[in-house]
């Protein structure tokens, strides 16, 4: 290069220099933001996507309204307050689609009291206190004794519903009439309105109230039980909301007791676990009701006493005298 | 009247009926004992709120014991208000207005406390307002509550407006008047000066007020029988339920009042004022209302007494000759058919026979509400059995005992006050009646 001829153009190409430098440097500069920015979108799209882990394990649930549906197990929350959101709407609201339908086979019954014990323990109960009671009956002098379990009826037409001044009793539209001891105000109206004595009232203090206070009460269970408020059968809200038989049913050794939904017209022995049709149940076997005379029209029936499989024993009485 | 009714100056009538108003040792004795009575009862009944109700005899099957008898009861007594100024006082008997006061006193007194006796029956008595707030209008509970309250606010209209023109007269000539009193009645007495527009306004307040009071009493009792007769228990599932309890608390009513009628002659000296005369009256009142219970009794035990259906026979064989038949007779026989034989003849209508006669019928009458209310829940429909003994048959206990007696003493400290410190007798009408017009205000 001729230095003589250049000084011009040195200062030309200094200045180009210096140009591209300060170029270069913001085109950096560019690309530091750029990268930073790219970055940060990866990495929050990294959270993102870390969030919505699939774990793969898809589980299959029914939902309230009664359909299956397939949700992916992280996806499973449990609900923070299960207790107080049953308690203020599923406990009310029943399970949607449902007429839950008891029948009581009375030619098996031999007074084992399995029921009762299953019963009384789900139900956090004292010895003498009955959701479900086996009664010894006799309808005449002339005709034979048999064995009766007596659970509340779940009367469509339910007396004690009428008479509740608090709506502290409730009939849902699944057929099961609940309690909700939060707002029973203790009058036992309804236990002189039931005409089955299938009422009972915590009198004393419940069984073990030390051990259950604080838990959540949970309607569909009626635990814990409370003091100076009504207690009864529910047919185990609970169990079926969790798509399993009632306690009672599932403790049966004798096949008495069959359970299902009448929109089904389906019920299912709790001891064989067999599924019949209702009404072929009751017309083979001549399915009866109690006191349907009084229009209560109750939601369970019975199979008449006819070739019992036991013979009848005077039962055995292991309540105290006197509570 | 015994009395020479010209000698009877305003003056005598005034101090003839206002001279107990004063605080004497034997109001002292009388409150002190009553007040100490009820720290007793009231004790008994925190140790319920403590420990629940299982303090009490009932159980599973009674499941509704004294407390409700007792409920029923003073609902019943306290429906005589409306029989003696209601229903009595509207066709025009004169002979009554002595006795109004007595009989709104009572109203006054057994309303405000069948209140309270359902409370105690309560399991949860810190739930009360869930009443109101969760108020079903299905139930009838919500319509006794409603009823009641309607009843005892009339009841007590009906005792205030007739005492203004009486505490215009006392604030300003009973001397024997404790002074911290006085300005109590004057601004009790809203200004009345007896002047003709006042006299109108209270006359016709009274007359609205009597004929509203005629069907809140009928309702009061007619809906405390369908407290049991919407049920379809043997012994309770009756059509003639609501007559059969407002003429049987007519009879309880008409008891109270004659009782009341003679302690007040004797104690505040009325013997002037409470003839023989008004004890004759009440007597025939007593068998009157006597006789039309007995006649919805007959209805009720023999009709379905004919018939012996399965439950019904199970439960009028107790009460005829079973386990409840001695109370049984003796509450029919002793408080219903005995007295209105006795009260056919007018030496037993004399004021001491026709007190005691009283007395035997308010005694059979709470005894006839345990009838009603306790042994038909002794035979449901099912059997009971695998149950302790005591939830088969009930007995009360002690505490329930003492908690049934305090609502007793609350009425008589409620009447005690009320006759202590206001005429028994309505002043202002009685001078009246006497033909004595206006009342002289200086």
């Amino acid at each position: 290069m001729d230095d003589s001829n250049t000084p011009h153009s040195n200062n030309e190409s200094e200045n180009q220099k210096g140009s591209s430098r300060r170029d270069f440097l913001k085109n950096l500069g560019l690309a530091g933001v750029g990268v930073a920015a790219g970055a940060a979108a990866l990495y929050s799209g990294h959270i993102f996507e870390a969030k919505k882990e699939v774990s793969g394990d898809q589980k299959v649930l029914l939902t309230q309204d009664g359909k299956l549906v397939q949700v992916d197990s992280l996806e499973i929350k449990a609900l923070e307050k299960n207790g107080k959101e049953l308690h203020e709407t599923l406990g009310r609201e029943g399970i949607p689609g449902r007429r839950w339908v008891m029948v009581t086979d009375l030619s098996k019954c031999r007074n084992a009291r399995k029921c009762i014990n299953a019963c009384q323990g789900a139900h956090q109960l004292r010895p003498e206190q009955y959701h479900m009671n086996t009664l010894q009956m006799q309808d005449t002098p002339g005709t034979a004794p048999y064995n009766m379990p007596k659970n509340c009826q779940h009367c469509d037409n339910p007396p004690c519903v009428a008479v509740c001044p608090v709506d502290a009793t409730y009939k849902r539209p699944d057929g099961i009439v609940l309690i909700e001891n939060d707002r029973c105000i203790g009058c036992r109206f309804c236990m002189a309105a039931c005409p089955y004595s299938a009422r009972i009232f915590n009198w004393i203090e419940p069984k073990d109230a030390a051990n259950h206070q604080g838990e959540e009460y949970n309607v569909e269970l009626n635990v814990p039980q409370k003091l100076g408020t009504i207690s009864k059968c529910l047919f185990s809200a609970d169990r079926l909301r969790e798509g399993k038989l009632p306690y009672c049913v599932e403790a049966c050794p004798n096949s008495v007791y069959y359970f299902g939904d009448e929109n089904e017209d389906a019920v299912t022995n709790g001891t064989t676990k067999e599924t019949v049709r209702l009404s072929k149940l009751l017309r083979d076997n001549g399915g009866y009701q109690l006191m349907p005379e009084l229009g209560t029209k109750p939601r369970v029936y019975y199979l008449p006493p006819k070739n019992r499989l036991f013979p009848f024993e005077e039962a055995k009485d292991a309540t105290p005298e006197k509570v | 009247m015994t009395m020479d009714d010209n000698n009877l100056t305003f003056d005598k009538i005034t101090s003839d009926l206002t001279h107990h108003i004063r605080i004497n040792k034997g109001f002292m004795v009388w409150m002190g004992f009553l007040t100490v009575s009820l720290a007793v009862c009231l004790y008994a009944y925190s140790m319920q709120l403590r420990t629940g109700l299982g303090v009490a005899g009932i159980r599973d099957y009674v499941t509704w014991g004294l407390y409700l008898a007792n409920f029923v009861f003073f609902v019943a007594a306290s429906l005589i208000g409306m029989l003696i100024s209601a229903v009595l006082g509207l066709i025009g008997m004169k002979w009554l207005t002595p006795i109004t006061r007595i009989a709104e006193t009572i109203a006054v007194a057994f309303a405000a406390v069948a209140g309270l006796i359902i409370i105690s029956d309560m399991g949860r008595p810190e739930r009360l307002a869930y009443v109101f707030i969760y108020a079903r209008p299905q139930s009838p509970i919500l319509w006794d509550v409603t009823v009641i309250t309607t009843y005892f606010v009339l009841s007590l209209l009906l005792l205030f407006l007739p005492l203004i023109a009486d505490m215009a007269v006392i604030h300003r000539k009973v001397a024997s008047l404790p002074s911290w009193l006085k300005p109590v009645y004057k601004s009790l007495s809203l200004n009345f000066t007896d002047r003709p527009e006042q006299n109108k306004i209270i006359n016709r307040s009274i007359r609205i007020l009597l004929i509203l009071l005629i069907p809140a009493a009928l309702s009061i009792h007619t809906v405390t029988s369908w407290l049991f007769a919407v049920t379809s228990r043997a012994g309770w599932d009756s059509t003639v339920f609501g007559p059969y309890f407002v003429s049987g608390a007519f009879v309880a009513g008409s008891a109270a009042v004659i009782i009341a009628m003679f302690f007040f002659r004797k104690n505040y000296k009325l013997q002037d004022y409470l003839t023989d005369m008004h004890f004759n009256n009440m007597g025939k009142v007593l068998a009157t209302v006597s006789l039309v219970y007995l006649y919805f009794n007959i209805n009720e035990f023999l009709v379905p007494g004919y018939k012996m259906k399965r439950a019904d026979a199970v439960h009028l064989q107790e009460l005829f000759a079973g386990k409840d038949a001695l109370l049984f007779w003796v509450v029919q026989l002793g408080g219903l058919v005995l007295p209105i034989l006795f009260m056919l003849f007018r030496r037993f209508r004399k004021p001491l026979p026709i007190m005691l006669i009283s007395i035997a019928v308010l005694i059979a009458a709470w005894f006839k509400r345990y009838i009603i209310v306790i042994p038909t829940q002794e035979h449901p429909f099912l059997p009971i059995q695998h149950v302790p003994q005591n939830f088969v048959h009930y007995s009360p206990t002690l505490i329930e005992t003492l908690i049934t007696i305090a609502p007793f003493i609350l009425v008589l400290i409620i009447i005690t006050l009320i006759s202590k410190f206001f005429p028994v007798i309505p002043l202002h009408e009685t001078a009246r009646e006497k033909g004595i017009e206006h009342i002289k205000f200086d």
